[in-house]
């Protein structure tokens, strides 16, 4: 009857997201009166979620899950969900585990809600609040299924320390022929996705053309942010696609959203709405960025950013 | 190939969200509603698909009959036919179980749907089909390519992006780089007319649950006023990050 949550690693090592989904687990088995079991993946050492209220590790070593592959990863977890006999799985909103839970709920025949914001505020009926309309509105919703499927949205609900030892058990499911076979990965192993970044420094048109985003990137750099875009500026090829960020593009929900040269189109403002705090930099005071910002400065980027810059290296070499 | 492209009737980016009846339905009062942005890019690569390869593209929808000229403006867009399952779209399971069930008589080898539709954003439509009809399944792709059964697609990761190789039949999940922004297509007036001609076929649902209800909704407090810094104090922007809000 435990709660499972699985707990996401990246080439070893649980990655952020693993910590905040384990606390979540908690706050759920806290709940229900239960115990929090996670399923960890080639992860090399899994003692880390003791501190995030695991009671039990569900330890998964195997060469066919090196990489990640939707279908095998849900059977695990489908196994696993089995062999613990629970009724709440928990999952992290990450493109992986996006990928992966629709699949897991046919095969559960569990009802799913994604982009959870916070612990259910009951458990019988089981009811959970998610964002929906691309964060321009929050949608309440009943799980009526025996098994329940929740994908917490990245960054809503921290990190909760629960000191308690986790016992670790080896687990070996099947895993299913792949019927999808990955040939390369193209990631840039030295930046911090937007998904994964606590702070995201994004910019729009207003920086006129793509020889000016060095910039752009310095200031990430300082900051340890990762860099983002308007939707103009994707289309016009001046950044990749996948940092373009708004209502068709990814969603951010950083502590801090920095952003650059962006009027503030209502489609950019619903993707970065569940950013907590929001800096909006831009020459012209009437953006309506500025009505949906915590802090403004309205000025030339072109001088702004460069000395911003500065002053943040000042204050980080302070520290 | 015979292409399915399944079609989400959803609110103009730029709408107004507000609810009705207790906030508990969608207000659809002076709403303009269009395809869904992750569909149209899919709609666009199946056109790509017909022209160049030709395919037959069928486009699908779960809904009633305010969908339909949704569905009209993709077959004036170029689909060859359209299928309405007559029924209120309710969960993400119950649409995903419509569409499995007319796409195991339909016989398609290419399923695309859009990674997530904007107003309910529920992402499980595209892998809950996958799953119901034992199909391969890429989500968040970027970039697909057919040859025979064989099939090269791109999925986007977080901070990258994924080459796989996977097998017909197969669903997608697309977004934005399947085509370009300025690849897609406005219908001009011939487009149109044909579609006019064109089969919508209305089909009754089968008997299904719903594994979730919606209950209510409600929108964000109002944010306050923003604090303005001047240029010249940018100081004092570090000290409000690091003191006030204790973001950096």
């Amino acid at each position: 009857m435990s709660v499972l949550v699985y707990t996401e690693s990246e080439q070893g090592a649980f990655k952020k997201v693993a910590f905040e989904v384990a606390s979540y687990a908690k706050a759920v088995a806290n709940l229900l009166g239960t115990t929090v079991t996670a399923v960890a993946i080639n992860t090399k050492n899994t003692s880390a979620l003791s501190a995030y209220g695991v009671d039990k590790v569900l330890n998964v070593t195997h060469a066919n899950l090196d990489k990640f592959n939707a279908s095998a990863y849900a059977a695990v977890i489908d196994q696993a969900t089995k062999k613990e006999a629970s009724s709440v799985v928990i999952l992290s909103s990450s493109a992986d585990s996006k990928y992966l839970a629709p699949l897991l709920a046919i095969n559960l025949h569990a009802g799913y809600a994604s982009n959870v914001m916070a612990a259910p505020t009951s458990t019988n009926p089981f009811m959970v609040k998610r964002t929906a309309f691309t964060n321009k509105a929050f949608e309440t919703i009943q799980i009526n299924t025996d098994i329940k499927i929740i994908g917490v949205s990245n960054n809503s609900f921290g990190l909760v320390e629960n000191s308690g030892t986790a016992t670790v058990e080896d687990f070996a499911p099947t895993v299913p022929e792949l019927g999808v076979t990955v040939e390369s990965v193209d990631k840039a192993s030295d930046k911090v996705s937007i998904a994964d970044a606590e702070i995201v420094v994004s910019a729009g048109r207003g920086l006129k053309g793509p020889e000016n985003w060095g910039m752009i990137e310095e200031l990430a750099d300082v900051l340890g942010a990762a860099t983002a875009c308007s939707k103009p500026v994707s289309d016009l090829g001046w950044r990749p696609h996948g940092e373009h960020v708004g209502q068709t593009g990814k969603p951010v929900a950083s502590n801090l959203y920095i952003a650059v040269g962006i009027s503030g189109a209502i489609q950019h403002l619903a993707g970065i709405n569940a950013s907590k705090v929001k800096v909006v930099i831009n020459t012209d005071p009437e953006a309506p960025f500025f009505k949906a910002a915590d802090y403004g400065v309205v000025g030339d980027a072109f001088q702004v950013i460069p000395e911003l810059i500065e002053k943040l290296k000042t204050f980080k070499a302070q520290q | 190939m015979k292409i399915l492209v399944c079609i989400s009737h959803v609110p103009d980016t730029t709408s107004k969200i507000n609810f009705s009846e207790n906030n508990t339905k969608f207000d659809t009062s002076g709403v303009q509603f269009v395809i869904n942005p992750n569909d149209e890019f899919g709609l666009t690569r199946a056109m790509w698909f017909k022209e160049k390869q030709g395919a037959s593209v069928t486009v699908i929808n779960v809904g009633g009959t305010e969908t339909e000229p949704t569905l009209r403006k993709a077959l004036a867009i170029g689909a060859d036919e359209a299928i309405r399952i007559n029924t209120p779209a309710t969960d993400g399971f119950s649409v995903a179980t419509q569409l499995a069930h007319v796409i195991k008589s339909g016989g398609y080898d290419l399923i695309i749907a859009g990674r997530e539709s904007i107003d309910y954003n529920g992402g499980m439509v595209p892998g809950m089909l996958a799953g119901l009809i034992n199909a391969n399944f890429v989500n968040n792709c970027i970039s697909l390519e057919v040859d025979g059964n064989a099939v090269k697609a791109i999925r986007e990761i977080d901070g990258g992006k994924e080459s796989v190789a996977t097998a017909l039949p197969l669903v997608i999940g697309g977004q934005k780089g399947l085509v370009e922004e300025s690849d897609l297509r406005i219908p001009n007036m011939r487009g149109i007319m044909m579609a006019r001609k064109k089969p919508l076929n209305i089909i009754e649902p089968i008997e299904t649950g719903a594994e979730t209800t919606s209950v209510s909704f409600e929108k964000p407090t109002p944010k306050g006023a923003v604090t303005l810094v001047s240029s010249d104090n940018l100081d004092e922007l570090v000290n409000l990050l690091h003191n006030e809000a204790k973001v950096i």
